[in-house]
């Protein structure tokens, strides 16, 4: 057998250990995915970076995409882990413009969990499996020890089949791409955030988890022209935006009047201190669209219920490259940069 | 949002801008005290919206920036102990003690919680009779009453297993620092909102008397901070040096009494050192000889431990204005928020953090092509 001679290429003597903002969407995560899994089992379909792998398989594209779940607490205003589970891995397959088909869930269980709380989450999976008309096809249970785990962790892997012929990836974005938005944004951050912390609102904020695939399917039935998709999910619209940005080699400047923000959720992010654009979504999708299809997008997007606020937020340019701006409420420029770890509550 | 979008006017925002333009006849510099305050002008571009004549520089107004390495270390060092639980805001974990930060003591296994209030940690104290709860009380004047609160709270309930490592400082004993040194360039100052808010601004009327400086009591928006330099300006035109009151919505002049009260009867003044800064006389709080037993630095022996700030780290200069977070060296380089060399980049309240966040751009070319900075 070879030696195994591949070193470690994280720089040691800055994280020696995994912290957890190494798992925080932001730039911890995008280094240990770039030094680490990158080298080690880098090719051409994972080096594409998009939220799951397409290839061609006897004539069809396929989508296949993998996410674990470990949030805390299971259950939160407006889902659970089990919703999350499904809706996160149908909106991957979602934002590679497939149709979601087929789904395996595999479940780590602490010793000790309450069946009746495992049951109620197993039944929120399956509504929302047949909510987004996929099907849970093979799975895997492990038990570990007592305090070895968080109650449940779910892991969902995905298959969907691509049945248009547009390449929707960052490097199909153009220069004059207008993007569009499909509703509010912040709110299941918040809402995790507010059963976490024990933080009470006037009113419940609820979180927007919700599977994407139908709106997309929509869009690409009618033949827009979508260049790249993305959901949000841990580190907002602008993580996601930068990413598309450094991805597609473009510009993007965003309007920050028109991204849409609840009062809620925006009034929860000026007492923590939090900027609503790296705040947690998992029912929210930035689409990148050719400039002549916009209307017709945005018509679209409005009459389905996950996109009745649909808005247009911004466009590319092509310089400076990987660069996202936006423009303030005062009308000045500023540099929007991915998260940096995880984002804190201020101390006052 | 009521009352905060009309605070972001874009047309209000031009027309103060346009008063500056006509108001500035000379070259002006203005130290904004509160790190928050920062965030807004560097956030919104505010300064963009300023006549060139006027030079806005940042103060040592972010508590998390300005407690002293040893007080972190001390911190690691009593959540290292395995009966200990220690309770800090979000933003002090990822601050550079002299070999680690709060966060890599958690992964190594300490109990480390991020709270919304001190509060939180005397509930904590009550449910964990068998823990030793510690809560990291930093902040200013603003942040004191709630965490003097903790204290009368911990006493009142007879908590024997709850304390503080208090890092608490206070904003006029800066600011007459900063007048003091030889190298200051500051004249005028917008005054922190929320440490007046509690404490009033009396004693501000004194060190604008003494140092002939104008002094204006400023809030948060971005047409908080315009109004509050156009006010400054104003009187440094006029040749005034007074305090006056831009965020009269929250700040009177004699401030929350009662929270005051609240203050003295569980803090006294001490020394103290800041990060950056050295040693500022009378310029901290520390708690009250009836209230000592819940000092963690007592409780946990660890009062004497003396620590390093990075050698690269020029935060001494950027607190006190005398440098730009990106004219330093290490700036965006070998310093990021991801890998600290300190404090000011990682808070949310830091200078360096908010130039990072807001003006950092990937390349000088696309600097250029933007022609922000």
């Amino acid at each position: 057998m070879e030696e195994f001679t591949l070193s470690c290429p994280l720089p040691m003597d800055q994280y020696p250990r995994i912290v957890l903002a190494h798992g925080g969407g932001g730039t911890l995560m995008h280094q240990l995915i770039s030094r680490m899994f990158r080298p080690a089992f880098g090719n051409p379909l994972l080096d594409a970076g998009h939220d799951g792998a397409v290839f061609p398989l006897t004539g069809q594209r396929l989508a296949f995409t993998t996410d674990s779940y470990v949030v805390r607490p299971l259950f939160f205003p407006g889902g659970d882990i089990g919703t999350l589970a499904v809706n996160g891995t149908v909106n991957d397959l979602a934002m590679c413009g497939a149709r979601p088909l087929y789904l395996s869930a595999g479940f780590i269980l602490e010793e000790g969990l309450p069946m009746d709380l495992l049951w109620r989450i197993v039944k929120s999976m399956s509504r929302a499996a047949q909510a987004a008309r996929v099907q849970v096809v093979t799975g895997d249970t492990k038990v570990v020890d007592k305090g070895k785990g968080d109650g449940v962790f779910i892991t969902t892997t995905g298959v969907g089949v691509i049945t248009h012929s547009l390449v929707i990836a960052p490097s199909s974005v153009r220069p004059g791409d207008l993007i569009l938005l499909n509703g509010d944004i912040g709110r299941h951050g918040i809402a995790v955030m507010s059963v976490r912390e024990g933080l009470a609102f006037e009113s419940a904020i609820e979180s927007d988890c919700a599977p994407l695939a139908d709106l997309v399917a929509n869009l690409l039935d009618a033949g827009i022209e979508i260049h790249c998709l993305r959901d949000l999910t841990r580190g907002g619209l602008a993580s996601a935006l930068v990413e598309i940005a450094r991805e597609g080699r473009v510009a993007v400047t965003i309007e920050e009047r028109a991204i849409p923000v609840c009062e809620e959720v925006q009034g929860a992010c000026e007492i923590l201190g939090l900027d609503p654009l790296y705040v947690a979504n998992e029912g929210r999708f930035v689409a990148f669209v050719r400039p002549g299809a916009v209307e017709q997008a945005l018509t679209i997007m409005r009459v389905h219920p996950l996109g009745v606020d649909a808005c247009l937020i911004g466009r590319v340019a092509s310089e400076p490259s990987g660069l996202v701006t936006t423009r303030s409420r005062i009308g000045t420029s500023r540099v929007v940069q991915m998260l940096s770890g995880e984002q804190l509550p201020r101390i006052c | 949002m009521k009352f905060l979008n009309e605070y972001r006017d874009a047309e209000v925002a031009a027309a103060y801008a346009r008063a500056l333009e006509r108001l500035t006849t000379r070259p002006w510099t203005i130290m904004e005290v509160c790190g928050g305050q920062t965030h807004t002008i560097v956030k919104f571009g505010v300064d963009a919206l300023l006549p060139r004549e006027i030079t806005l520089v940042h103060g040592p107004g972010c508590p998390v920036c300005v407690t002293p390495v040893e007080l972190l270390d001390k911190a690691m060092e009593i959540a290292s102990r395995p009966e200990v639980i220690l309770c800090s805001f979000g933003d002090m974990l990822r601050v550079p003690g002299t070999a680690r930060d709060l966060f890599s003591v958690k992964a190594a296994g300490a109990d480390v919680r991020v709270v919304y209030s001190p509060m939180e940690a005397v509930g904590l104290a009550r449910e964990n009779p068998a823990r030793e709860v510690v809560f990291f009380a930093v902040g200013f004047e603003t942040t004191a009453p709630a965490n003097a609160m903790a204290a009368v709270q911990g006493h009142c309930l007879g908590l024997r297993n709850f304390s503080l490592l208090v890092a608490h400082v206070l904003v006029p004993p800066a600011i007459e620092a900063i007048l003091s040194s030889a190298s200051n360039r500051v004249q005028g100052f917008l005054a922190p909102g929320h440490v007046c808010t509690v404490m009033g601004f009396s004693e501000y009327e004194r060190i604008a008397q003494q140092h002939r400086v104008p002094i204006v009591v400023t809030g948060f928006e971005p047409l908080d901070i315009l109004q509050g330099i156009h006010m400054c300006i104003k009187q440094l035109e006029e040749g005034r040096a007074e305090v006056e009151n831009q965020y009269s919505r929250s700040v009177r002049r004699e401030g929350n009494t009662a929270a005051q009260a609240l203050v003295c009867d569980v803090f006294r003044v001490c020394h103290r050192r800041w990060r950056g800064l050295g040693e500022i006389p009378q310029s901290g709080l520390t708690l009250q000889e009836k209230y000592s037993s819940f000092d963690a630095e007592k409780r946990f022996g660890v009062a004497g431990a003396a620590g390093a700030e990075s050698s690269e780290c020029q935060s001494s200069l950027i607190l006190r204005g005398a440098l730009r977070p990106d004219q330093c060296s290490v700036f965006g380089t070998r310093c990021t928020p991801e890998h600290p060399l300190g404090a000011p980049m990682v808070s949310s309240e830091g200078a360096c953090a908010a130039y990072y966040r807001y003006r950092q751009f990937p390349t000088v070319e696309s600097a250029a092509a933007l022609r922000i900075s």
